[in-house]
């Protein structure tokens, strides 16, 4: 097909807004998908997206309409995921920014939005949900054309349920949005908008052809990361899978490349050809790096194997996904984990349960460290008993915050920003009664308990987003926790100097609840460096025996005693204090529970 | 083959409410025949009693409560020993009763004391008084008893430091030979636990420093505190529990009946708690039912080192190296809780106060 019958588009929706009612809509109306075999929301493959209403990754679908093929171009719709929404959006030429005519704007929107006017995308603006009886379409309307520069007028207003004014969303996406401009007779290039793993075929790339074309069985090459391999197959979804001959320029599809390990390509990179390879690959390009991490330890420590190979597994189809074993006095043998953000670790730890039945232990998340110790280079820092002792500058990374909120909430907004280290950057009225807030907020503030916060201090209303925006350097400290004058890795932790004596305290006090009194005094201390901040003690135990035993007792005093060993074996050895790994867990859930 | 023998008496006029053991109240009617079924069970044991007895303990129960003529015939029907303890209760202790237990070859007895405080006695449901004791005391040294063992209870609610001292007073001013002394133990499922279990708990840090004392007190006195929880006078005559020693140095005893445990090479059996099945089994001339415990030779090494660790005297490790941790045990020396010397292993005066963690951590 000529590129001008050709139209790539995405969604952008908020969660609930009706991304994916439309999307299915959009299917049955262009016959891709019968109304008999139609499921609902048949792009979200995954259980998990189906029932948390996230879309994880992205997939492409070809349809007809009109005799001009179109491609829709599903994409993630989480925050977390903004790279691989930016590639998307690079796919596509035009996207349907879709609005709760009910609820308006929402943060997510808004950063989605401002991704695709970046991306120089055509908007097409629609206001969903004009059937439930308390839509305020021309207030949605309105919000909408004044956030893209656009005539109310513009705004196509439609019930994705209903089925109301989907034709016509067809029609804008025909006359509005552009046909792709590439060059059909340059070298091949094509962007690899998201992968899959498939276990037979190996890595599954989707990509958007920009110059020239693929064929079936051509030698590739993966411009950015070097990575050559043979195009097995070449192919859409419509929804289904069709196979190909070939992917023309402006063209959507997918290619299977037989590669057995999905860091091997990586979403963002351009494929061309190897016999007539372009000179430039396309732009946007970065290493998604991960933010957030955590340490997953299995509960009961001999499924350390599975948590190792269902993170193997996990990884294949989430490039983004960084692991490294690690072992923790407290824990034992588990896995470091990073994470893009708060919601890419939920998601990862929800499928390890859920999809391999694992019981975890998961430690307080913390961010990514840039530190630079006297005399050496900058190294970053993932797990805070790396943190060197010695430290000339540190830098932790700062966020971007943007919270839409009734007006009546500012106040408990800033006043939250303003506790975890916010500064205020921007206020601006969406509406009368809608404030959009932006902030600037280290990571580290946000990756415990802020979202709980806002929604509970704002009851519910407040919608949040942000963006990574970079390193800077910070007042920070290690904070360490000795038990019997030995360091517990586990509870090592860096946090903002003003804040280090409060946590430090509470530390040590519940450390000193949680630990069973010894044979000896033990000291409970918090440090900075060599500097004590706070000292609790448990109290030596004075007795303990078993009062009487004679011949009738034996065997009931040897089975408490058998009792008591089998409650010392579960403990952890820090030096010679036996720590119940209870207590650990209770202490890195310090912070979720105090507030 | 053993040489100890124990001999289990159920019947009390009343059931204290700390009390968890076998006991059966009242029941007069009954004494004979349980008695008879002691020694119908000896007579169906006796291949596994050696020649020459060593020891033997009535124990109970109150043993004294036993009616008299049922208890001659009892103890004119179990073998001669060397050592022989009968376990009584001070209002049960009268001129006659002590006479006749000396006369019939009975040479211990250890008085159900607890404490010498009134208030005290009645927590603990007990009937005799301070008074009681002293003369149940006074008539069995009347009688001719040179080893007598007092049991005392501390830890009772409402016991203050200085109530113990006064108790541990009165005890060492009679000067018996021997001294068992028990924390009170709010054991599951009594009367105790139900009324005074909150209480214990609320007083059970208060109450750390009372073994401390007991143990001062008693040592500080002439006694050796020769296991946890006993003690007895230092001096020419050897006066330590000779029967109980058995138990310690994980020797083989057999126990006759309802709830008496025996352990004979290997084995270790469980009567039936059950008086009227015991006494109809053993009037057909059948063993009673029995729990069995088969007891294999880790079990039985692991009890050598609980049992052994309780005493004074070091634990030879001979053939024990198997259940011993031994870097627990290098622990357990650098925190001064235990020594080891030419093979042998002692609990440190400290280490013995945390007997209970400290063999936990031993054992391998």
């Amino acid at each position: 097909m000529t590129q001008d019958r050709i139209r790539n588009f995405s969604i952008i929706a908020h969660i609930d807004h009706g991304k994916s009612t439309l999307a299915d809509r959009i299917l049955e109306l262009t016959h891709a998908v019968s109304s008999r075999e139609m499921r609902e929301q048949v792009l979200d493959t995954m259980d998990l997206e189906r029932e948390r209403g996230i879309t994880i990754k992205a997939q492409a679908v070809r349809v007809d309409w009109k005799g001009h093929q179109l491609n829709l171009i599903d994409t993630p719709g989480h925050v977390d995921f903004t790279y691989e929404v930016s590639r998307s959006l690079q796919a596509c030429e035009g996207a349907l920014l879709v609005v709760d005519a009910a609820q308006g704007t929402q943060a997510q929107t808004l950063a989605n939005a401002y991704l695709a006017i970046e991306n120089n995308l055509e908007i097409v603006p629609v206001v969903n949900k004009i059937d439930l009886p308390q839509a305020d379409p021309d207030a949605a309307a309105a919000e909408l054309a004044d956030l893209i520069g656009d005539d109310p007028e513009h705004v196509l207003r439609i019930s994705a349920k209903t089925g109301a004014g989907v034709e016509d969303v067809l029609d804008a996406i025909v006359e509005r949005v552009p046909p792709p401009a590439g060059d059909a007779d340059a070298p091949a290039r094509a962007l690899i908008f998201d992968s899959s793993y498939d276990q037979y075929r190996g890595v599954v790339a989707f990509v958007r052809v920009v110059d020239g074309r693929f064929s079936t069985r051509e030698p590739l090459r993966a411009m950015a990361l070097g990575t050559r391999f043979e195009a097995e197959e070449l192919g859409f979804f419509s929804p289904t899978r069709s196979a190909t001959r070939t992917l023309d320029a402006g063209e959507v599809g997918y290619v299977i490349t037989g590669l057995k390990d999905v860091s091997r390509l990586r979403v963002g990179d351009t494929l061309t050809s190897e016999s007539r390879p372009a000179a430039e690959p396309l732009p946007g390009y970065k290493e998604v790096k991960p933010m957030v991490f955590a340490g997953l330890f299995p509960t009961d420590s001999d499924d350390y194997p599975e948590l190792r190979d269902a993170l193997e597994r996990l990884k294949l189809n989430d490039a983004a996904l960084f692991y490294e074993p690690e072992t923790s006095q407290a824990l034992g043998f588990g896995f470091r984990c990073g994470f893009l953000g708060l919601l890419h670790m939920e998601i990862v730890r929800e499928r390890l349960e859920r999809e391999f039945d694992l019981d975890l232990l998961v430690t307080a998340p913390n961010v990514a460290y840039r530190v630079k110790p006297p005399n050496e280079d900058w190294r970053e820092v993932h797990t805070p008993s790396d943190m060197p002792n010695e430290i000339e500058e540190v830098e932790e990374p700062y966020i971007k915050a943007s919270i839409i909120v009734p007006k009546e909430f500012v106040g408990v907004v800033m006043e939250l920003n303003n506790d975890r280290r916010g500064r205020f950057d921007h206020l601006e009225y969406l509406s009368e009664e809608r404030v959009h807030l932006t902030y600037e907020l280290p990571l580290a503030e946000i990756v415990l308990d802020y979202y709980d916060q806002l929604k509970s201090r704002t009851r519910g209303y407040a919608s949040f987003d942000y963006d990574v925006i970079g390193f800077r350097p910070g007042k920070l400290v290690r904070v360490d926790v000795l038990v019997g004058g030995e360091s517990v890795d586990a509870l090592s932790l860096i946090i903002h100097r003003d804040s280090a004596y409060d946590r430090g305290r509470a530390l040590v006090e519940r450390l000193q609840k949680e630990i069973p009194r010894q044979h000896f005094d033990v000291a409970i201390q918090a440090a900075i460096g060599a500097r004590v901040i706070a000292r609790e003690t448990v109290k030596a135990r004075r007795k303990d025996v078993l009062a009487k035993c004679y011949g009738g007792d034996i065997t009931r005093k040897r089975k408490l005693l058998e009792r008591q060993k089998a409650g010392k074996k579960r403990m952890k050895q820090v030096g010679m204090v036996e720590v119940p790994q209870e207590a650990f867990l209770a202490v890195l859930n310090l912070d979720a529970e105090k507030k | 083959m053993t040489r100890h023998l124990y001999v289990h008496l159920p019947f009390c006029a009343h059931r204290c409410g700390y009390c968890d053991f076998v006991t059966v109240v009242g029941r007069k009617a009954q004494h004979d025949a349980y008695v008879d079924a002691l020694l119908a069970e000896l007579a169906l044991e006796c291949e596994l009693l050696a020649p020459d007895v060593e020891t033997i303990f009535l124990g109970g129960g109150t043993p004294t409560f036993t009616a008299l003529h049922a208890l001659e015939r009892l103890l004119v029907g179990l073998p001669s020993a060397e050592e022989v303890t009968v376990e009584a209760n001070p209002e049960t202790v009268t001129q006659e009763l002590a006479r006749m237990l000396r006369g019939l070859g009975v040479n211990r007895v250890s008085l159900g004391v607890q404490s010498f405080q009134p208030r005290l006695l009645t927590v603990l449901d007990r009937v005799a008084q301070p008074d009681t004791v002293r003369r149940a005391f006074y008539h069995l040294r009347d009688a001719g008893f040179d080893n007598i063992s007092f049991d005392l209870i501390y830890g009772i609610p409402g016991q203050s430091p200085a109530d113990l001292e006064s108790d541990l007073g009165e005890a060492l001013a009679l000067g018996p030979e021997h001294l068992s002394c028990y924390e009170l133990e709010a054991k599951p499922g009594t009367r105790f636990t139900y009324e005074h279990g909150e209480g214990l708990v609320r007083q059970a840090d208060a109450m750390e420093s009372y073994f401390e004392l007991v143990v001062a007190t008693l040592t500080g006195n002439g006694y050796r505190w020769y296991e946890t929880a006993n003690f007895c006078r230092e001096g020419d005559r050897d006066l330590r529990s000779r029967h109980n020693l058995a138990y310690w140095l994980g020797r083989d005893y057999l126990g006759l009946g309802i709830g008496a445990v025996s352990t004979i090479e290997g084995r270790r059996w469980r009567n039936t708690p059950r008086l009227r099945a015991y006494v109809e089994q053993l009037e057909a001339r059948e063993l009673p039912a029995r729990e069995h415990e088969p007891l294999p030779v880790d079990v039985q090494l692991r009890e050598r080192v609980m049992l052994g660790l309780r005493l004074d005297e070091p634990l030879s490790v001979d053939g024990l190296g198997d259940v011993i941790d031994l870097s627990a045990l290098e622990r357990l020396e650098r925190l001064g809780l235990a020594v080891r010397s030419n093979g042998s292993l002692a609990l440190t005066a400290r280490g013995r106060m945390l007997g209970g963690g400290v063999t936990a951590d031993l054992l391998a």
